[in-house]
């Protein structure tokens, strides 16, 4: 399975950051509300304290009248009921006469500044380690055919507000923590909704063939299409140097070989015509070259044309086992030249795969040219196409040298067994074929044989019916 | 056997057509497709060994038209391109079998011989030395009625030694000649065909003999 790789190992999730960013951003909210829920209910609870502390204070200085010898005053029951409806609280009241104290508490808190008249002025204060709210009102009365200013102050402790504005705030509180518990999946949700289309294009390259080099035409969020867009130009580019390539390769291997063919030819003639054993050995080596680079060039255009077919991969029916047949004629005088029989088994019936038959002609003519090149003079080569769970199996079997056991890499490019340095070969040829079998979406493995020799097996899925 | 050899590059042409005068075939070029078409006309030929690119056209295209008139005579392509398409589609369009420049001699006649085989029939393949018969498409020796199969190597041998008995043949030339130049090949392994083939020719009134130091040679008893 191929892994996508990461443009940046130190890349983030949008995905998390997305949550992460929804979870902040309702912390803070929830922060805020629960402090603004506390204030307005401080505030509100002051407001009525203020209210009913206003009109007892005032209704106390109603309640204060001159007589010969002094000030009589009544404390109005009504106004300290209305006092006692806010709770269980403590009141303390203090009345002067100027800045003598007439009546009442000592020391109580005395106002900011002096009252000029029957609007109360607010005011905290502490009395006894309470916290009070306090107002204070200033009366003019005359006495002592004097207009002289009497100044009540009522004070209340703040025990009731302080209990709703906790209430109120523990309300707010939970409110805020309930919404954070709903905050933390629908962040999730949404996060997915934004990064499902992300997901979507993400899985839809990823899922490609390795030679798929088609536009991506999945349907993109708007955002994306900048993306999308620059993807398609770069894979576009890709394709283009890939075809140049390919052009080149298929040119170039043309112009190589016609002259090459000569060399060989007039080498062989030369070879035969001479009987000095120096010239001999000379002449063999400059042909085993030609052998080597020819057989290089036909691998190098195998392996384009693989590539190439890969990458316009268009399956239709292919008779696995007629293509077989025919690869092993071809094949056949080359074995026949080197006495080495190939035997072929389950060739007789179609076995039919959805596939691109050119690239699995080059795919088995490669696994079969492998075989032979690998087996001893006077082997056996067996080939044998079954069915097997859905799949095509067709094994290679040589009877040839076999597989070394670390040369785990033989599949990749110009990657040799350590055993064959006396062979022929570019190293291509099993690429090839891998990488063939790759398009198919099928498996080619190479296994050392049962008592010698090495197992190829090209496996691919037949079609669903 | 006789051969035509449809080829524009003239070095190539002349140095393969040596080669193949060397087993002992008879062959004609041409360097045209035009040309080919005369000397089809005014000879029968075995085999056609038939390039793909030529001046004249493409060599497919000649062989269409041949088969669409009905003319079998064997053919093999060459291709210089030796890519997928080329191959398929010359053995789509009725040939035999192909090879790809550049190819070996040996490849060359082993591909001509299995191609000549599936025709057989058509040529009389058959040659009489002292006291047997040999079939070289067969494969086959006979020897009075016993009818004696032959390995490839061994008909090869052979076949090399027949196209002219007596004619002493050293240890290195038959080895260039029986086996791929890809192979390394010792001196010594030539003997194991001598051997066998001494053993079919057993009866057969011709003798392997050995010159030491010199080669073998095929000579009648």
């Amino acid at each position: 399975m191929r892994t996508p790789i990461a443009a940046n190992p130190a890349g983030f999730s949008l995905r998390r950051r997305l949550v992460w960013q929804f979870v902040a951003l309702s912390v803070v909210l929830v922060i805020v509300l629960f402090f603004a829920v506390r204030l307005v209910a401080e505030r509100a609870s002051r407001a009525s304290q203020d209210a009913v502390l206003g009109a007892a204070v005032i209704s106390v200085s109603d309640g204060i009248r001159p007589v010969e010898d002094g000030l009589e005053f009544d404390l109005p029951y009504a106004a300290f009921s209305m006092l006692g409806a806010m709770g269980n609280e403590r009141i303390f009241y203090s009345l002067s006469l100027g800045r003598r104290l007439v009546s009442g508490y000592e020391d109580l808190p005395p106002p900011p500044e002096q009252p000029t008249d029957l609007s109360p002025i607010f005011y905290n204060g502490e009395y006894n380690d309470s916290a009070l709210r306090l107002a204070a009102v200033t009366r003019r009365v005359l006495l002592d055919d004097a207009m002289q200013e009497v100044t009540v102050v009522l004070g209340q402790t703040r025990n009731g507000q302080a209990a709703i504005a906790r209430e109120t705030a523990r309300s707010a509180a939970w409110v805020g923590f309930g919404f954070l518990l709903l905050v933390v999946p629908m962040a999730l949700l949404a996060a997915r909704a934004v990064i499902g289309p992300v997901d979507l294009l993400t899985g839809a390259v990823t899922r490609r063939g390795p030679q798929d080099l088609r536009p991506v035409r999945h349907p993109a969020p708007r955002e994306l299409l900048p993306l999308v867009g620059a993807l398609n130009g770069f894979i576009a580019r890709l394709r283009a140097t890939l075809q140049l390539t390919e052009t080149f390769i298929f040119e170039a291997a043309h112009r190589i070989r016609t002259p090459l063919s000569l060399v060989k030819v007039e080498a062989e003639i030369a070879l035969s015509e001479t009987s000095e054993d120096e010239t001999r050995a000379r002449l063999r080596r400059m042909l085993r070259a030609i052998s080597e680079s020819s057989r290089s060039a036909s691998q190098i255009l195998d392996h384009a044309t693989v590539l190439y077919r890969s990458e316009q991969f268009e399956p239709a029916p292919v008779d696995l086992a007629a293509l077989a047949s025919t690869v092993l004629r071809s094949v056949e005088p080359l074995a026949e030249m080197r006495e080495v029989e190939i035997v072929p088994q389950g060739l007789s019936a179609p076995c039919v795969v959805p596939g691109d038959s050119r690239m699995l002609e080059v795919a088995l003519r490669n696994i079969l040219d492998n075989a032979l090149k690998y087996s001893h003079d006077e082997g056996r080569i067996q080939v044998h196409l079954r069915q097997v769970d859905g799949q095509a199996k067709l094994t290679v079997m040589d009877e040839g040298r076999g597989l070394v056991q670390d040369d785990k890499h033989l599949l990749g490019r110009f990657q040799r067994g350590s055993n064959v340095a006396d062979v022929v070969g570019s190293g291509l040829g099993l690429t090839i074929v891998e990488e063939a079998a790759l398009a198919h979406g099928g498996r080619f493995t190479l296994t050392p044989g049962e008592e010698k020799g090495t197992c190829a097996t090209l496996s691919l899925p037949l079609a669903s019916s | 056997m006789r051969f035509l050899l449809v080829e524009d590059s003239d070095e190539l042409a002349k140095a393969v057509a040596m080669r193949l005068a060397l087993d002992g075939h008879g062959v004609d070029r041409a360097a045209t497709l035009s040309e080919a078409a005369e000397f089809l006309e005014s000879a029968p030929y075995d085999l056609i060994l038939l390039d793909i690119s030529l001046p004249d056209g493409d060599g497919r295209d000649f062989l269409a038209r041949e088969r669409m008139a009905r003319r079998d005579t064997p053919v093999i392509m060459m291709t210089a391109s030796a890519s997928v398409s080329d191959r398929i589609s010359t053995l789509d369009r009725g040939a035999d079998d192909y090879i790809t420049k550049p190819f070996d001699f040996a490849e060359l006649q082993a591909r001509c011989r299995a191609v000549l085989r599936r025709h057989a029939g058509a040529a009389d393949s058959r040659r009489h030395f002292a006291g047997f018969t040999f079939d070289a498409l067969a494969a086959t020796l006979t020897v009075g009625d016993e009818v004696r199969e032959l390995r490839a190597r061994e008909l090869r041998l052979l076949e090399i030694l027949l196209s002219r008995p007596g004619q002493t043949y050293s240890k290195p030339h038959l080895i260039d000649r029986l086996f791929s130049f890809d192979e390394e090949v010792s001196d010594n392994a030539i003997e194991v065909y001598i051997g066998r083939l001494r053993r079919k020719l057993e009866g057969s009134g011709a003798r392997l003999e050995t010159l030491r130091g010199v080669g073998y040679r095929l000579i009648p008893e």
